[in-house]
């Protein structure tokens, strides 16, 4: 069966046909050996990933003569670490996962950067779309916002579910501006955004954005701008000053802007523009991919990583995701309910009413639910665990009954009665000085009468 | 030993004393019921006969009999009328009944706006004994439908959502001027049945957001700074108390209401920049006819609504701002470019309000789309900061003028009142515009010039339109005395108890008609309702309804609620009397001194038209039509707000537990150091040594040779 399987003409049906055979539980990888005539792999690639939680690996030259099990496993061994290394959860995902609670020490800068861009866990996320319109007197856009959605970027998310829940909005704002000014560029005969000035782009535009009124979830934003007639065509420019073919970039845990280039050519004002929502999700949906955490490293050479089918994100990538997120959840859980005890040992006659002891013990509870589960590489159940541990947590920690400002310090009370202990201790001093005095005009008197 | 124990003593007894003074306010509430008393005397239907309520039904009739014996000669359209519900039903049909067509395609459409706002208003209002009919919303319907036949409407636009802006300016008669922007967004999508992806385009995201998270059926809220002084300025077009002002239906699936107020209360103060958050149950009440839903919509439980006043509340750019932003065109274009607010709030009057309610999307009304108004009005004294002249331009009341409209909106329009200038003897008014709109607004027939932004011409060679208004006269004509007219003061003396008085003015020479007092007061004032009288012309007037809500120490205020008919050119008095509260010292504002606010008192009436009244009708038109005075502007809807009371309440001085403490702390100190002293101190005779006296003493008696002292 598998060998039929194996047989097909190429990678991805290969891969399909594999997966139709046998489904493999979340969080596992099978790794298939083909020998190396195999036809399946094409040239000069060794060792194929599917998007599902397969991969294909072609045995080495020296495998022809190797007999015994153990020489074939001990030759694959480098080939499998590599495997693991691109489609498991790594050391490097740990660390990455972790990075706000460990120091960076000797981590590489590009990682630090990988990890920062990502959103922090978070039980859900609002996105929210934003076509930018500065200059409605002379375009008047329209974007076809929702079937973009529903045929982009509903697909993945829903494959994301399990990870958290996902909200999604648009909006178009009017008259509103990038914060800088484009200079222009004779030699492109355009107007363009240096890469150092993009930092001051978002700030004017964000007091327009409006925060998410009706949760506390944090917000993804991806802008899509329509220079006004007067800056266009507007191109953005990486550090060497060559124009960024996407025309877009992205701002770490904040979201993406996209600059949408439209040739007003029109005589007659508004001018209408259809904006072509393919280009456009084309450059938001890898943002939004990167900002939720699914990272794409460049794969070591000799592997070929297939495309991730319409959903925009493979089997063992999800669950990378998962390991990550669990991990990450039931990190934040445990500092959260340190720094609970930590506030409790500071002050201590705060009341701690039974409902937050309550939620104490269950988010302990599901945590270390979580950690077995995790031990036991169940992705959603560990998944499920944390989440309910982190809300459970936050919801202790934040609770109102325990605002710091609610206990007055000790040190006040005893400024009320300073009053009453300052003129007390004042005829307690003095007959200590003067018990002092007497001490030690003694010795004196007892010389004098021995004489 | 002995001082350390009268020590103790003393600061036992001091403690003791404390203690009685923090607990000396929790004290019986005798107001303290927890039931809601309903004293009803409408009768629902005209068989009505009920033997208990009988003597009251014949005496409040035998006064109405007395009022109409005085006036039976001119009140021919409410001779049939027996009781107030009969007179209710009697102007409900009025507003169903075909309007006579009027003249000018700009006067239907802005006469049908103003129409409408009041027709659905009116006509929920007033039904508010009846439960809710499953036909009333096709009655509605076909109410809308018949007014919508009779005046050509524009078709409806393919967009799915509009946006008008507006601002009519107003020479008031005392000199000031009143300017009204409206912002109207209408949007045709359902919040409630739709999926969770909501994709905003003209309609504020933030607001939209909120109505589907809370299932708001209807949401208004107001904030004002300053008072609108009806008796000098006339009406407002849209009127709102001093501070904030919020009230919101919910849908009828909103299971928590309670809960979903308190949350949306603190998402608005977000919005707003505004403490609505300090909306709890202490200043929320549930009224059960004064406001009722605006929009369309057959629900009108009152369990739905939720209604609060903060009179205490300052408005400032900070809450402008964030109401700016809701535009569609923020302030970079159309009218809302006037809007700077160092000129916005030196004006005599500031209102900016935000009403969200669900409107018919088209003519039949089988779906409803959903309505932001945004308005603003402002009440601009020029006369004393013009130097006495007596001229205004856009420029002057709001150092800029406009260029452009919003490229959004699909009408864009200025106004100016020229009512009281049919011939130009009174003002002139430049640049001169060939438009001029006629709209009954309030019961009044008004004349407007209009500017429409959206045509180039109207910004002529300067690309810039600034009206300028000169005054020719002086004086300008007497101002037509308000029909309805409220206020409200605190007399008695002392800090114990206290008495409210509110008066109703009805100035309408011949007619009666009902209005609805709504009375919230907080719970720190305790009422005593059987001391609540109502006089009218020196004698007694029984309120046909009464729903009143006892409080309960900080949980619920007061909520008084009375249906009374003013008897024509009266002045309605209503007084009760109230105990003050002590309060806990942490419930004490941070400037106690200042006294407590109780929110504006709300009177909601159909007030007769001034058009009825109006002598030269009968000159305009056909004999033959003018015979009965028109149904249709008969009578139309009013709410006006009385002045917020400032009361005091008995305050403590603050700092006296501390000096309490400091001063018997003294005292303990001083008592225990002398006794210390004298149970610690030796004590031994000493030699006194030789006095000053004496020594010089000595020193002359050697000096004489005489033998010394000892």
């Amino acid at each position: 069966m598998e060998e039929d399987a194996l047989n097909q003409s190429t990678a991805a049906e290969a891969d399909i046909s594999l997966h139709m055979l046998s489904e493999s539980p979340s969080g596992s990888v099978v790794i298939y050996v083909v020998p190396e005539s195999s036809t399946v792999l094409p040239e000069g690639v060794s060792v194929y990933v599917g998007q599902r939680r397969t991969a294909l690996l072609r045995a080495g030259g020296q495998m022809r003569v190797a007999v015994a099990l153990k020489e074939v496993l001990a030759s694959l061994e480098t080939w499998i670490k590599q495997v693991l290394q691109v489609m498991s959860f790594s050391h490097g995902d740990i660390t990455a996962a972790l990075s706000d609670r460990v120091r960076p020490g000797d981590r590489s800068r590009e990682g630090l950067a990988d990890s920062m861009r990502a959103f922090k866990s978070s039980p859900g996320y609002e996105i929210t779309f934003s076509l930018l319109n500065p200059d409605p007197t002379s375009h008047l856009l329209h974007w076809d916002v929702e079937a973009a959605i529903s045929s982009y970027i509903q697909p993945l998310l829903s494959k994301m579910a399990p990870v958290a829940n996902f909200s999604i909005d648009s909006q178009i704002l009017y008259y509103a501006v990038l914060g800088v000014n484009p200079r222009y560029d004779p030699t492109l005969n355009a107007y363009t955004l240096n890469a150092d000035s993009l930092s001051h782009v978002i700030n004017p535009v964000e007091a327009r954005l409006g925060s998410s009124a009706a949760s506390s979830n944090p917000v993804l934003n991806f802008l899509l701008y329509v220079p006004d007639s007067r800056h266009s065509p507007l191109h953005i420019t990486d550090h060497r000053r060559h124009t960024v073919p996407s025309n877009a970039f992205s701002s770490p845990r904040w979201g993406g802007i996209m600059v949408y280039n439209v040739n007003a050519s029109g005589t007659e004002l508004p001018v209408d523009v259809h904006i072509d929502m393919r280009r456009v999700m084309g450059v938001f949906l890898p943002q939004l991919r990167l900002m939720l955490g699914v990272q794409s490293a460049a794969p070591p050479p000799g592997f070929l990583i297939g495309p991730c089918g319409n959903a925009g994100l493979a089997d063992w990538e999800l669950d990378r995701l998962m390991w990550t997120r669990s991990v990450e959840n039931v990190a934040t859980a445990t500092t959260t309910i340190t720094s609970l005890a930590q506030l409790l040992d500071q002050i201590g006659n705060i009341v701690i009413n039974d409902n937050i002891a309550e939620q104490v013990s269950s988010a302990v509870a599901s945590l270390q639910l979580a950690v077995g589960q995790l031990e036991v590489g169940n992705l959603g159940l560990a998944m499920q665990y944390s989440k309910e541990a982190i809300l459970q947590s936050e919801r202790a920690f934040f609770d109102p009954s325990l605002l710091h400002l609610l206990y007055f310090p000790d040190d006040q009370k005893f400024a009320i009665y300073i009053p009453l202990f300052l003129p007390m201790c004042v005829p307690i001093l003095l007959s200590l000085l003067k018990m002092a005095s007497e001490v030690r005009q003694r010795p004196g008197q007892g010389q004098a009468k021995k004489d | 030993m002995a001082a350390f124990r009268s020590n103790i003593f003393m600061l036992a007894f001091f403690l003791c004393g404390f203690s009685v003074f923090v607990t000396g306010d929790v004290q019986t509430n005798q107001m303290n019921v927890a039931e809601t008393v309903f004293i009803d005397n409408v009768p629902t239907t005209e068989t009505d006969a009920s033997p208990p309520s009988v003597t009251e039904q014949s005496q409040t009739a035998e006064e109405k009999r007395l009022w109409e014996g005085t006036e039976v000669g001119t009140n021919l359209a409410d001779g049939a009328s027996d009781n107030k519900v009969d007179h209710v039903h009697d102007t409900m049909q009025a507003t169903d009944a075909p309007p006579s067509p009027p003249a000018k395609d700009q006067t239907q459409r802005f006469a049908f706006d103003e129409r409408i706002w009041e027709a659905t208003n009116v006509e929920i209002n007033l039904v508010e004994d009846a439960p809710p009919i499953r036909d009333k919303e096709a009655d509605e319907a076909d109410h809308v439908l018949d007014t919508m036949q009779t005046q050509d409407f524009p078709p409806p636009s393919t967009a799915k959502d509009q946006f008008q802006e507006e601002l009519v300016i107003k020479p008031l008669h005392s000199g000031d001027i009143y300017a009204s922007f409206q912002f109207r967004t209408q949007w045709d999508t359902d919040f409630l049945l739709g999926s969770k992806v909501s994709h905003y385009r003209l309609f504020p995201k933030s607001l939209g957001q909120v109505i589907s998270k809370f299932s708001v059926r209807e949401l208004h809220i107001s904030f004002t700074q300053g008072y609108w002084r009806t008796m000098q300025w006339g009406q407002p077009f849209l009127p709102s108390p001093p501070g904030a002002e919020l009230w919101v239906w919910f849908q009828d699936t909103v299971t928590d209401v309670d809960l979903a107020w308190k949350e949306l209360t603190n998402v608005l103060s977000g919005i707003f920049c505004a403490s609505l958050n300090f909306i709890d149950s202490t200043n929320t009440v549930q009224p059960s006819a004064s406001f009722k839903p605006l929009g369309v919509g057959n629900v009108t439980d009152q369990r739905f609504l939720r209604y609060a006043v903060l009179p205490r509340e300052i408005v400032c750019t900070e809450n402008l701002t964030p109401w700016k932003k809701l535009l569609p065109c923020g302030s970079k274009a159309g009218l809302a470019v006037l809007m700077k607010s160092e000129k916005l709030f030196h004006s005599s009057f500031h209102s900016q309000a935000l009403h969200i309610r669900p409107v018919c999307k088209d003519w039949q009304c089988k779906s409803t789309s959903w309505e932001l108004r945004q308005t603003l009005n402002v009440v601009f004294d020029l006369h004393t900061s013009g130097q006495g002249k007596r001229e205004w331009s856009l420029f002057k009341m709001f150092s800029r003028t406009l260029t452009e409209a919003c490229p959004l909106a699909s009408s864009s329009k200025v106004y100016v009142d020229i009512t009281d200038n049919p011939q130009g003897e009174l003002f002139e008014l430049s640049p001169a515009t060939p438009l001029v709109s006629q709209a009954v607004v309030l019961g009044d027939g008004r004349t407007y010039s209009v500017y429409d932004l959206t045509d180039h011409a109207t910004f002529g060679q300067t690309h810039s339109l600034n009206v300028l208004l000169r005054w020719r006269a002086a004086e300008s004509g007497e101002m037509l005395r308000p029909l309805l007219h409220g206020e409200r003061y605190v007399a008695g003396y002392g800090l114990q108890t206290g008495e409210i008085h509110t008066l109703v003015y009805n100035n309408h020479p011949y007619r009666a008609f009902p209005v609805l007092l709504l009375d919230t007061v907080p719970w720190y004032l305790r009422l005593y309702i059987h001391t609540l009288t109502v006089t009218s012309k020196g004698r007694d007037n029984k309120p046909s309804y009464i729903h009143y809500q006892p409080s309960k120490d900080r949980l619920q205020p007061h909520l008084l609620e009375m249906l009374i008919q003013l008897p024509p050119n009266s002045v309605t008095e209503v007084t009760v009397q109230f105990e003050r509260a002590l309060l806990k010292w942490t419930e004490y504002t941070p400037d106690p001194n200042h006294g407590f606010y109780v929110g504006s008192s709300v009177i909601s009436a159909l007030v007769p038209s001034v058009v009825a009244m109006d002598t030269n009708n009968t000159q305009e038109r056909p004999l033959f039509s003018s015979f009965f005075p028109c149904k249709e502007e008969s009578t139309y809807f009013m709410r006006i707000y009385t002045e917020p009371l400032l009361v005091n309440l008995p305050t403590p001085d603050f700092s006296m537990p501390y000096n309490v403490i400091c001063l018997t702390c003294t005292v303990v100190a001083v008592g225990y150091g002398s006794l210390y002293n004298l149970l610690t101190r030796t004590f031994q005779v000493e030699e006194p040594s030789q006095g000053l006296a004496k020594r010089l003493a000595n020193i002359i008696r050697r000096l004489r040779g005489v033998p010394l002292l000892t």
